[in-house]
């Protein structure tokens, strides 16, 4: 075995990081793109005060249980409580990423979930490539995002959509390859183009089990906050790393329940809208 | 001409079918293809014609290539070789965009689990063969809800399909195959799913709708009670290969070969067929706005004797002779004045070994009446039209004498 020369990986890697560096302006378009998006986005939700931001989550939140009162009286004491502390500002820059990221997971993935149900070769490249991306430590994508995209928001983004977008993908996917043969052949008896049949049944039956992926890129996501926050993505995950810093642990678990009541309005939300529509 | 006419129609399942081809040309048995090949023979060279306005059926147990035939008719399946002319154009030769226009103007289906959108509503599930051809949204309402007073479910248009019961779902799926006004009707085992009674309903609408829109209709069902009550015309399917077209009484009293023969052997036509088998359409008149004059007309035109009558709605009221109508027609006198009200009926249901008493003992023709309704009349010489062979008959008798000696 030890006959055998190390393998040059990690310095073909470099080369590859190095050559694609070259390529100095193909990165500045979704750097600009990102940035633009976190910084209205943050912009606009600091732009809300508090108290209505407050009333309008807790509003959302009573119309898309229709009406219970379990939710809207969490999303009320919950965020009421991050304000107390004084995260209110960090929530939001979080709360921004989170939503950007997932955003982009879902504008991507959707599309790449239709192809792959649409074509088999298409399903057998990406689905190892998605593999990759979820179980390579999240920790990697940080070190080329930051010699591509420098530090702060943008390179989180980055970082977080590599790691949010599989389930989005996948679950697309699944959930297109799941309608019955028999409805795909009703569409296609009626004379449906390709594209009458993905809007008109394919995706309309696979909306659950997509809505169920978005749910997951959303979570994923929101648990690559303070990662993201090592390489300069501002909010409640600078704050937890900052904790870990100064071994404080109080701090830490204040910033930590506020990502986790976060964490439990944008699920139950999600999860609530996803309920609130099929008619099963 | 034909309404359909398919020629050589081959379907072969699984990798390079072309060996699998030849070796079918060459006549090789199915196992023996699949042993040599790995390729399933799904359907093996068909040839058949469905004639305008007919109720084509199409039998076999499963595995028979039923399913993947009728498919093989739209092209859900691509046909390997052969021709399916639909009023002489060739499906099989099609591009993708005239077959969508074909599909969506000629040829519509009708499933055996249904096939509903559940996302859909009653209307919307209708609407959904004309909204992919992109016609107007109220025209569509119009067409769609037509479609769905002729199966009877008018007032159900805001429904789910899961909120109703199976035979509702079917009549759904039926209009929603009826809204695009096709030509041709395919249905894949489609009552096969529903339970017996509800079953006999479709079939029995099924026969009355066809009454009115001949259309050319294509029944697939593995239940030869089911082929025998609806179909014009029977195809016996067997390992992908047709093994007899012909009529119900052709296949029952002529079987090509024995498998057809042990298919049918345990039917005996008495009981398969009943009286709404036999029954033909009556001449009627309407108390309620004819009278002996326009009843004597009518005996005349169409030469009989006596004639039945009821009222708008067409509930039996009772049967006039000519001899009375003309001697009402002198007094002056209505129909109802001298209608005969005790007349025998039957339902449409009854077996035809029940009906044989009746027919035979009555001076008129036997009405067929269901709730009330007039449904038809049966005359003696189409009860034993019906039986007439005395193959089975005999073969039986010589049964019966076999085991007594």
């Amino acid at each position: 075995m030890s006959l055998l020369p190390r393998l040059p990986l990690a310095d073909g890697i470099d080369a590859v990081v190095d050559w694609l560096k070259g390529f100095d302006g193909l990165f500045d378009v979704p750097k600009e793109f990102i940035g633009f998006t976190v910084n209205h986005l943050s912009n606009g939700l600091s732009f809300i005060p508090a108290w209505l931001f407050i009333i309008l989550l807790t509003g959302l939140a009573f119309f898309a249980t229709k009406k219970r009162l379990g939710l809207p009286a969490f999303v009320f004491f919950g965020l009421m409580f991050i304000h107390n502390l004084g995260y209110w500002s960090d929530m939001m820059l979080t709360l921004s990423l989170v939503l950007t990221s997932a955003g982009i997971s879902v504008i991507l993935g959707i599309p790449f979930g239709i192809w792959m149900a649409k074509n088999k070769t298409v399903e057998s490249i990406i689905t190892p490539i998605l593999d990759f991306m979820q179980t390579m430590p999240a920790f990697v994508y940080l070190i080329p995002a930051v010699v591509f995209f420098g530090i702060g928001m943008v390179p989180g983004v980055i970082a977080s959509v590599i790691f949010a977008m599989p389930p989005t993908v996948r679950l697309t996917n699944l959930g297109i390859r799941q309608v019955s043969t028999e409805l795909i052949e009703a569409s296609d008896a009626f004379g449906s183009t390709p594209l009458q049949k993905l809007f008109k049944v394919q995706l309309p039956m696979a909306k659950k089990t997509i809505m169920a992926g978005v749910n997951q890129s959303i979570m994923l996501a929101l648990s690559m906050v303070v990662i993201a926050s090592m390489i300069g993505a501002a909010g409640l995950g600078t704050k937890v790393y900052y904790a870990v810093g100064r071994n404080d642990a109080g701090g830490g678990f204040e910033a930590g329940i506020a990502l986790v009541i976060l964490a439990i309005i944008l699920d139950r939300l999600t999860q609530s809208f996803n309920r609130q529509k099929g008619v099963a | 001409m034909a309404k359909i006419k398919v020629e050589n129609l081959t379907k072969i399942f699984g990798k390079k079918p072309k060996k699998a081809l030849d070796l079918l040309n060459k006549n090789t048995s199915k196992d023996e293809i699949l042993k040599l090949t790995g390729n399933t023979v799904g359907v093996n060279k068909a040839d058949f014609e469905v004639q305008d306005g007919e109720i084509f059926v199409i039998m076999g147990l499963s595995g028979s290539g039923k399913s993947t035939l009728v498919r093989l008719l739209n092209r859900l399946i691509e046909p390997t070789t052969g021709n399916v002319w639909i009023d002489g154009v060739d499906l099989a030769a099609m591009g993708d965009k005239e077959l969508r226009e074909v599909r969506r103007k000629k040829l519509s289906m009708v499933f055996q689990k249904f096939g509903l959108f559940p996302f859909r509503t009653v209307l919307e599930n209708v609407e959904f063969g004309l909204e992919v051809q992109g016609v107007e949204k109220d025209e569509r309402k119009a067409k769609a809800i037509s479609s769905l007073e002729l199966v009877g479910l008018a007032g159900y248009e805001n429904m789910y399909p899961n909120e109703l019961s199976g035979g509702m779902q079917q009549r759904v799926g039926l209009a929603r195959a009826l809204a695009n006004d096709p030509d041709v009707l395919l249905m894949d085992e489609a009552f096969s799913a529903l339970d017996p009674l509800i079953r006999k309903d479709m079939q029995d609408e099924l026969l009355d709708l066809q009454q009115k829109m001949q259309k050319t209709i294509i029944f697939i069902t593995h239940d030869l009670d089911e082929a025998l009550r609806i179909g014009d015309r029977i195809t016996i399917m067997k390992d992908g290969s047709i093994v007899q077209v012909g009529t119900p009484e052709d296949i029952l009293t002529n079987p090509e070969s024995d498998y057809v023969e042990r298919f049918v052997e345990d039917v005996d036509r008495s009981k398969v067929f009943t009286a709404s088998h036999v029954m033909k359409r009556p001449e009627t008149v309407n108390a309620e706005k004819d009278g002996p004059r326009v009843a004597m007309q009518r005996m005349k035109d169409t030469g009989i004797s006596s004639i039945y009558v009821t009222n708008r709605k067409k509930e039996l009221l009772g049967i006039v002779s000519a001899e009375e109508v003309s001697k009402a027609v002198k007094e002056n006198r209505s129909l109802l004045d001298i209608i005969e009200e005790n007349v025998p009926t039957v339902h449409p249901d009854t077996p035809l070994n029940e009906l044989f008493d009746v027919v035979s003992t009555s001076p008129v023709p036997l009405a067929v009446v269901e709730e009330g309704l007039l449904k038809g009349i049966i005359i003696r010489g189409a009860v034993l039209a019906a039986l007439s062979s005395g193959q089975e008959v005999n073969k039986d008798e010589s049964t019966t004498e076999a085991s007594a000696s």
